[in-house]
């Protein structure tokens, strides 16, 4: 318990943040036409592709010589990296179709 | 100045571009701007976690990650830039896949460093569980869609056990927090456990609810990205997993809104119930006769209507037959003749797939009628033209509720005088169900895939 308390003191910033972007990805998403679901899915798809800072801090803190920490952080990287340029790239082309009309 | 102080800004900086790119995206004049945004926030803070760390770093260690970066890089490119319009909502379910694993993968590495500190080690696993939920759920709604896996599975007992497989995993991750273990084994147990459920879990779902799937999973990506934020104190993996977390959630019952249905009634099986199996199990179970058709005689048709409405659907978007419907369009419009599409919200295999489709072809926007504002038409219509179209104009949704899709909005096309349908063959659609249209007094079946058919019909109509 005490060390549950600990936590809520020491971290109570990230706290915030989490709360305040749970509301703010409710507004943000919040009336948006059924046309731009599959654009919006994508683009959010990339967005949380930004797991691969979290796979290239592994990779810089692990001992060189780990030869499986290295490898299972490089798979985790490579994996980031398509989630990230995949992502985006396939949002935008998309996209394309939308703006081309008009 | 101090560098904590500059990685800390970009972070900010990035932070807001994933906030400003995402409220971008829901609007058509602005998705596309959005989107290049929030790439933009994305590379920054890659680039800046990479050359602005501290510590000592082994060079070789370096030349892996920009390995692994370039590696990435070119063949995400190139997939995302070489794949069909038709596949492109599979794809997002790979690279959703993708992210899952990689938090997975973090979470695995790191369990070793944190050992003893019980909150840390909750994040981890939790990571850990989700990263992999999402990435064994995410290959096989990869699989659905592109067709490798066809029917939904389904164990006996599947709900039950699958809750059994959730339960035991979080008992079992409790546990190891419990008695403070750091035995490896353990942790690999739980990993590939959680690889499983992944798998049970999408496998009975059908095809056509893979989008509410992948939406969910999206969002759990987004909640283990999150997760890693949370354990390494970094903001932008926070901000932006939490983003995704929250703005998927929302998505995931907006997509359940526009097929009216709750969510529970996707994950635990309306298309699961066996009263539904029994009931639509055979083909033989809708009574009646099918009409065949012909190109000429639909053409034939075609040219002495007054108003037409095109019903798309998948099958359109597999046949690549969207600049041959907008040909014919074209064709009949100078005939003389009211064209319209009639677009359901969930036609194709994701919400707007069809909008996404046509409008590559340059389509006139006041053209694609939505579902609400074309339905009371239809009664008014001499010919509904339905294209690789069937779940979405199933009368049985509105009225057979034993149906595993009763309750869905449907396209009422069964109004119109005369109803022409387009396949490739007598094979139900992705829910797997039978489609009384098809029998349906009015309704003449014409088989073939839907470009060459199309073809045929501009042929046959520039004749007349």
């Amino acid at each position: 318990m005490t060390e549950l308390i600990d936590f809520i003191s020491n971290n109570i910033q990230m706290i915030y943040i989490v709360i305040l972007m749970i509301f703010v990805g409710v507004e943000v998403i919040g009336h948006v036409p059924a046309v731009l679901h599959t654009p919006l899915m994508s683009g959010a798809n990339a967005i949380h592709g930004v797991v691969i800072i979290g796979a290239i801090l592994v990779m810089l803190r692990t001992e060189p010589d780990n030869i499986l920490a290295q490898s299972l952080g490089f798979v985790a990287v490579l994996l980031g990296t398509l989630n990230v340029v995949g992502g985006f790239v396939v949002t935008d082309r998309m996209l394309e179709m939308f703006k081309k009309k008009k | 100045m101090d560098y904590i102080f500059s990685l800390e800004f970009i972070y900010l900086v990035a932070s807001i571009t994933y906030v400003l790119g995402l409220k971008m995206l829901g609007h058509p004049e602005t998705a596309r701007r959005g989107n290049l945004i929030a790439a933009t926030g994305m590379t920054m803070a890659i680039l800046g976690t990479l050359f602005l760390y501290k510590g000592e770093v082994a060079m070789h260690t370096y030349v892996l990650i920009g390995i692994a970066i370039l590696i990435g890089t070119i063949s995400g490119w190139a997939i995302a830039k070489k794949v069909a319009m038709t596949k492109m909502p599979e794809l997002v379910s790979l690279f959703n896949g993708m992210g899952g694993a990689s938090a997975a993968l973090i979470g695995l590495i790191e369990f070793r460093h944190y050992f003893g500190e019980t909150l840390s080690t909750v994040t981890i696993l939790a990571s850990v569980i989700i990263g992999s939920i999402s990435f064994a759920g995410s290959m096989i709604a990869w699989g659905k869609l592109n067709g490798t896996i066809k029917k939904p599975l389904r164990l006996p007992k599947y709900n039950m056990l699958n809750n059994l497989i959730i339960i035991g995993l979080i008992l079992f991750a409790t546990f190891m927090i419990w008695i403070g273990t750091g035995s490896q084994l353990l942790l690999y147990i739980l990993f590939f456990a959680a690889l499983a459920y992944g798998v049970l879990f999408v496998l009975p779902i059908g095809g056509a609810d893979m989008p509410v799937v992948i939406s969910l999973l999206n969002s759990f990506t987004g909640l283990a990205a999150a997760l890693g934020g949370f354990l390494y104190g970094n903001m932008v993996m926070l901000t932006g997993g939490i983003l995704v977390g929250s703005a998927g959630t929302i998505l995931t019952f907006a997509m359940c809104r526009a097929m009216n249905r709750p969510l529970a009634n996707v994950i635990f099986g309306g298309f699961g119930d066996t009263s539904a199996n029994e009931d639509q199990g055979s083909s033989g179970s809708v009574k009646g006769y099918i009409k065949k058709t012909t190109v000429s005689d639909v053409a034939i048709l075609m040219n002495y209507s007054q108003r037409i409405i095109f019903v798309p659907g998948y099958g359109l978007a597999v046949a690549q037959a969207q600049h041959a419907i907008h040909e014919l369009e074209q064709l009949l419009v100078s005939k003389g003749i009211e064209v319209k599409y009639a677009i359901h919200p969930v036609a194709g295999r994701m919400p707007g797939h069809m909008n996404v489709l046509l409008a590559e072809t340059n389509v006139d926007y006041d053209k694609l009628a939505e579902m609400d504002a074309v339905n009371p038409e239809f009664q008014n219509t001499d010919v509904v033209f339905v294209v690789g179209a069937n779940d979405v104009v199933n009368p049985a949704a509105k009225n057979n509720p034993k149906s595993p899709i009763y309750g869905m909005p449907i396209l009422e096309a069964e109004n119109a005088k005369q109803i022409i349908v387009n396949k490739r063959s007598m094979k139900p659609g992705y829910a797997g169900i039978e489609n009384e249209l098809f029998y349906n007094q009015k309704t003449s079946m014409l088989f073939g895939d839907a470009k060459s058919v199309i073809q045929e019909l501009i042929t046959e109509l520039n004749g007349m």
